[in-house]
């Protein structure tokens, strides 16, 4: 690595040494564990027999509910999902069975011979049902300021209208997985593909029936996450551990990427009301918006998913009187979860619809409102938190003039009256994101640092590295800090024996957190080394030493010792060369009952501009260009947050135009391999993506002022959907175009034909 | 037995023919840089890449290892990540290769699963001693997909690494590789090495007995049947194992895909000839098609992706019978025969007469396509247009390809037009063919042949489309056809679609 840039982990990754949970060599006697699920999705188990499939040539041993030594219970925030279904079903591809083999094939051959009737049961798969039938996960939530009744009787344009988004599958090229095995004292070491050791262990810990300090759970790295496997893993990592712990010996459970795609959750669907209203001005004057989350068969992570949508309700625009509500509603598909965005995207495509509703009704520029109403320092976001560092407008307009966005305008236009069939469209989409846990408890974080006697380092922390580039970034904190280079310091893996109690790598939190509990740290050990060289070796207490480049500076000049002969020095002193840090973000709080409070560190803005070409015969698209302005702070690492830049922006747009996730009326999953649902290949994404680094002052609860960037490009994506939309009322004016993403090559061409 | 060279090892294996090289690779050889993301060949993690005798040539070939049994590995060089790693040194400390270095430099990688797939397929791209220019380089990622990147990085690479082949020699590219780092030194002995091991299975390069198709295995005891019963004709892999890879597994295969017979292209008695066992790739990097198709390289790169394409033959779409087949629908409209054998018996019919009903075809089960037979369109224009939630890497949601030749005073002398994703197999749409026979095109015909098609058609609703947007989508590349026949139609298209 380099310094301040580059990827700690790419050499591994290019020679295929990095290992993931599959590449781990495994044991003598290694079981293989496939799930046998519901063809149903909802119904009452009237009988299920799998007698003769236990019989059969290498099975081992089948697993039902009754099986489960603990608690059959892996609901996260509600407990309300089973490990394995126990007499109900709800939702196709619900885990009722655990298969244990000696090889996955014998373990497919079974499945075959079991045999289950279901009784089937109404089947609702579309959230304003499910809510019509008073079928919530959770407690709906509503954030109010002003009073919207009030200021719409004072406005004088209001639109209303309807927005639909899809839902996503995260698609991380490696699915989920675990691999346990049994160790002394009735405990259980679990190899997770999870972005949430603590929450497998905690899982693993209640369904054995165990006290947490039976199960380890170790992550070496992540084939990607994207939320999917915040909590999901959890499952996968119980019946791995589960059958370890009961057969005593080594298990592997990995399922195949239909089987994840069909039991997994994706990104919730959301359908949304609105009503928006201006005045003269075209100032905002009034917001409100219903929100029916389809949350799916179980609570899992949509309660905190449906906050998150509040709280970026109005996105990064000021609105004066807010009154916004959302219901997490009950469904008969596979619990949905986390997806980079957690709920803020669905928000904030509803108030960009909302805008672009009222701009082309009122037949002027939508981004002459969106720019009107950009919020500043000093206003108050709807759940009372002031704007501060704000660099909304900032942003914007960096967009507008280092991309000359008049000029492109004018090419626009020149095009689409030059060319037939071909019509090109463009919007800009701004983005505000909020940086913490909106759950406080969650923002904390420790560390764990070793100084051997040689001099290097090893350094454990409760991140998780997904391909976030988590891991040079922490190697980074620890050479900063202590002044050395990057290559003495070992990043380990993610434990929970080592780093207990650990929040999820989520919330684009991960490096803020961990970062700062990392330096808490490094900087006890500094402290003492520091301590040791005033008093040991100086004897004057007043000296002012630092560390550069390995070398000890005393009074700014070079000393006898440098990094490794001090180490040595201070070991032989007894100094301790060990510490543990801890971080917790202050300031931050947040009440429910009156749904105000300062929920976030701080706020990460950016604006996008984004334009594409619409093929009007095939109704195909092309995105020509995504220029970007990104507020990142003082970035530490450049490489890796261009990365993630570019990398959101591309899922963003995926999200919009061709990732459809479809379920039949029956609740079965249509789009279920990679042949049927489609994310971005290399000649889908935009042929220009620029990413203007604003450099800001950051925030001082920014580690470094370097601020977290994991998911708010991803809502540059939204912009795409307004540039298609845009063009294909450019080639019809009289297009039907209703607010629904994505806006597959279908939608496009139904909406420039389909009436 | 099956015996090949993997990496830099000669390997025999008594494992069954149908067992992928994927889990070969990773679960008997613990060769784990290659990854499973998918199993059907739609991710490219798994990539490897294949060297084998071409012409005398050795060329090596991205392939999907999901999907590649292990009897079509037989007599090559399969090579890994592990197998283009330059070799440790006494630390262990590894010199990396100009790709994976590339990749390092730009970034191109962030979780790293997909990576390896990406480093194989470039790394291919470097070994082929025609391709320099940087959309070459990009095509031959065109299989791998990223959930991180967003592919911009990789991008980077592709073109770092089109600059360095700038001075790649067209002769001696295997040497000029080695010695440039690309690939470790022991390439330079695969040539000689997989000519002795042909020559010790008896597979010599290009001269498979004769047995091979009269129902044999390959190569009589090369490969035998693991089971009795009855055996499955097996060509490139692309769609059997994605749809049974288990039963695959299991069953005894007649692997058709190296039968040097069935790998041929000719053009006899004013007709093409192509063999069932040429792939797509094949198919396209034919200098005889490229000069009957000038439009063929667009057409191909809407057909899946550059390993699919490596394995996928031409027989195995037209078998497979599904009703979106990219190369079905293609010869449909060429009007093509097919030529089948069953025990030396031959007999030929014609591809539309060839599907019955979904995925039912008129062959029997222990006969195979020998090859397909058309007459090329000279005389004529011939379009192909495809669309589909992706445009590339996709499946279709209606494909269509029309060949229409013009009498002198501008009526239709000939058409053949085909059409996939609008009826239960490939349909050759013999009303609207006949209807528009002797016409000439005008906004009234074309409108009163699309209603007539739309009558001869019933898509389903599916994951690819609604059955509404599938009758829309047809009319939009029946235009398309269209407009591609005589750009003066853009007028007449306008207005048939303005009303």
């Amino acid at each position: 690595m380099k310094n301040n840039s580059g990827n700690i982990d790419a050499a591994g990754h290019v020679t295929g040494r990095s290992t993931y949970v599959d590449d781990i060599p495994v044991m003598e006697g290694v079981l293989f564990v496939k799930v046998f699920d519901s063809p149903n999705a909802h119904g009452k188990i009237k009988s299920i027999d799998f007698s003769a499939a236990e019989q059969m040539e290498g099975i081992v041993k089948i697993f039902s509910c009754k099986d489960v030594p603990g608690e059959n219970q892996i609901g996260g925030i509600i407990p309300d999902e089973p490990l394995l279904a126990d007499g109900e079903v709800h939702f196709q591809g619900q885990p009722i069975l655990l298969i244990v083999a000696e090889n996955e094939d014998a373990a497919e051959e079974a499945i075959k011979a079991i045999k289950i009737d279901i009784e089937p049961l109404p089947v609702i798969t579309d959230p304003r049902e499910a809510f019509k039938q008073g079928k919530l996960l959770s407690v709906s939530r509503k954030f109010v300021k002003g009073d919207t009744g009030n200021a719409f009787t004072k406005c004088k344009y209001i639109f209303e209208g309807r927005t639909e988004s899809g839902g996503q599958e995260q698609l991380y090229l490696e699915t989920q997985g675990a691999y346990a095995y049994p160790i002394e004292h009735n405990s259980v070491k679990i190899f997770s593909s999870t972005q949430g050791p603590t929450q497998v262990q905690r899982t693993v810990a209640r369904v054995l029936g165990l006290g947490m300090n039976k199960v380890e759970v170790d992550v070496p790295r992540l084939g990607g996450g994207f939320g999917g496997k915040e909590d999901q893993a959890s499952a996968w990592g119980a019946m791995a551990a589960m059958t370890a712990w009961i057969l005593k010996r080594p298990a592997k459970c990995i399922p195949h990427r239909m089987e994840d795609m069909r039991m997994t959750g994706k990104r919730n669907p959301y359908s949304s009301d609105y009503k928006i209203g201006l005045d003269e001005g075209y100032n905002i004057m009034a917001y409100e918006a219903t929100f029916y989350q389809n949350g799916g068969a179980a609570a899992d992570l949509s309660p905190a998913i449906l906050e998150r949508t509040l709280f970026h309700a109005t996105n990064s625009y000021h609105v004066p009187n807010v009154n916004v509500t959302a219901h997490s509603c009950k469904t008969n598909l596979p619990p949905n979860t986390a997806f980079r965005g957690f709920g803020g995207p669905q928000g904030m495509f509803v108030i960009e619809a909302a805008i672009d509703h009222a701009a082309r009704s009122l037949g002027i520029d939508t981004t002459l409102i969106q720019r009107k109403n950009m919020m500043d320092n000093g206003d108050e976001f709807p759940y009372g938190q002031i704007v501060t560092e704000c660099e909304a407008k900032h942003c914007w307009d960096e967009v507008v003039n280092a991309y000359d966005i008049e000029a492109i305008k004018k090419e626009v236009n020149t095009f689409n009256q030059q060319n037939t069939f071909h019509k090109k469209g463009l919007s800009m989409m701004p983005v505000c994101f909020g940086i913490s846990f909106t759950n406080t408890m969650m923002n904390q974080a420790r560390a764990l640092v070793h100084v051997y006697s040689d001099g290097s380092v090893g350094v454990s922390t409760g991140a998780v590295e997904m391909g976030q580039g988590v891991n040079s970034k922490m190697i980074q904190v620890a050479a900063k800090c202590f002044g050395i280079a990057a290559e003495r310091i070992k990043l380990e893996s993610t434990n929970t024996t080592r780093v207990a109690n650990t929040s999820p790598s989520a919330a684009s939190s991960t490096a803020d957190l961990n970062g700062k509990a990392l330096l808490d740290a490094c900087d006890q050990i500094k402290e003492r080394l520091f301590s040791f060289i005033k008093t040991e070796l100086t004897g004057n207490e007043e000296e002012r030493v630092e560390i550069k480049e390995e070398v000890v500076y005393i009074n700014d000049e070079a000393s006898v010792f440098n990094w490794k002969n001090l180490i040595q020095q201070a070991f032989i002193k007894r100094i301790n060369l060990s510490a543990k840090g801890h971080y917790a973000t202050p300031y931050i709080y947040y009440d429910k009952t009156t749904e105000k409070g300062h929920p976030f560190a701080y706020h990460v803005y950016g604006t996008a501009l984004t334009i594409v070409t619409v093929d009007c015969i095939r109704g195909t698209y092309e995105i020509d260009e995504v220029d970007v302005v990104h507020d990142f702070g003082t970035s530490i690492n450049r490489d890796v947050d261009l990365g993630q830049c570019e990398g959101g922006i591309v899922q963003g747009i995926g999200w919009m135009t061709m990732e459809e996730v479809v379920y039949n009326e029956n609740g079965k999953l249509l789009s279920n391999a990679l042949s049927t649902y489609k994310i971005p290949d290399i000649y889908a994404v935009p042929k220009k993506i620029n990413v203007h680094f604003l450099n800001t002052d950051g925030s001082d609860l920014a580690i470094f002022k370097s601020k977290a960037v994991g998911e708010p490009p991803l809502m540059y994506g939204i912009g795409a959907y307004f540039a298609i939309r845009n063009a294909v009322l450019a080639f019809n004016a009289k297009a039907s175009v209703p607010y629904e993403a994505p806006i597959t090559p279908e939608k496009v061409l139904m909406g420039l034909y389909g009436n | 037995m099956i015996r090949f060279i993997l990496n830099n090892q000669l390997v025999e294996t008594d494992q069954r023919t149908g067992g992928t090289v994927l889990d070969y690779v990773r679960y008997h050889k613990r060769l784990v840089g290659t990854k499973i993301g998918c199993r059907e060949g739609d991710c490219g993690a798994c990539t490897v890449l294949v060297g084998d005798m071409e012409h005398g040539k050795l060329v090596y070939r991205s392939m999907t290892s999901c999907l590649m049994p292990l009897g079509n590995a037989n007599g090559k060089h399969i090579v890994s990540v592990e197998g283009v790693n330059l070799p440790a040194d006494r630390k262990g400390n590894t010199e990396l290769s100009p790709v994976q270095q590339a990749m390092v430099d730009t970034n191109g990688t962030q979780c790293g699963f997909c990576t390896i797939g990406f480093v194989m397929s470039l790394t291919g791209f470097v070994l082929n001693e025609n391709a320099k220019q940087y959309e070459a380089a990009i095509a031959s990622i065109d299989g791998n997909i990223c959930r991180c990147t967003g592919y911009k990085s990789i991008e980077r690479a592709a073109a770092i690494l089109s600059q360095k082949m700038v001075d790649k020699p067209g002769k001696g590219t295997i040497e000029w590789l080695v010695e440039q780092k690309y690939i470790p030194a022991y390439f330079q002995e695969i040539k000689e090495r997989l000519q002795q091991l042909k020559d010790y299975t008896g597979l010599k390069a290009g001269a498979i007995q004769a047995g091979a198709i009269q129902g044999d295995a390959i190569q009589g005891d090369a490969i035998q049947a693991n089971t009795p019963g009855e055996k499955i004709m097996f060509g490139g892999g692309t769609d059997l194992i994605v749809q049974k890879a288990l039963t695959v597994k299991k069953s005894a295969l007649q692997h058709l895909f190296d039968d040097a017979r069935l790998k041929e292209i000719s053009f006899e008695n004013e007709q093409c000839h192509i063999g069932a066992s040429v792939t797509v790739t094949q198919f396209a990097e034919s200098k005889l098609i490229q000069g009957f198709f000038p439009d063929l390289a667009k057409h191909i790169k809407l057909i899946s992706s550059t390993p699919i394409r490596n394995m996928a033959t031409m027989a195995g779409n037209i078998v497979n019978a599904s009703p979106i087949g990219d190369m079905s629908i293609f010869f449909l409209s060429l009007d093509s025969d097919l030529q089948l054998s069953k025990n030396g018996n031959k007999r030929v019919i014609k591809l539309r007469d060839f599907y019955k009903a979904y995925k039912q075809t008129d062959k029997a089960p222990d006969e195979i396509i020998e090859k397909i037979i058309f007459t090329p369109p000279t005389n004529s224009s011939f379009s192909f247009e495809k669309v589909c939630k992706r445009t590339h890497l996709d499946i279709a949601s209606v494909n269509s390809a029309c060949q229409v030749k013009l009498n002198k005073d501008g009526t239709i002398a000939d058409i053949h037009l085909a059409a996939g994703g609008v009826a239960p197999f490939p349909k050759y749409l013999t009303n609207t063919i006949e209807f528009l026979k002797a016409k000439k095109i005008n906004k009234e015909i074309i409108e009163e042949a699309i209603k007539i098609m739309n009558e001869e058609i019933a898509p389903i609703s599916d994951a690819r489309g609604t059955e509404t947007y599938k009758r829309l989508l047809l009319r939009q590349l029946f235009l398309a056809h269209m407009i591609s026949l005589d750009k003066n139609l853009i007028v007449t298209v306008k207005d048939i679609l303005q009303t």
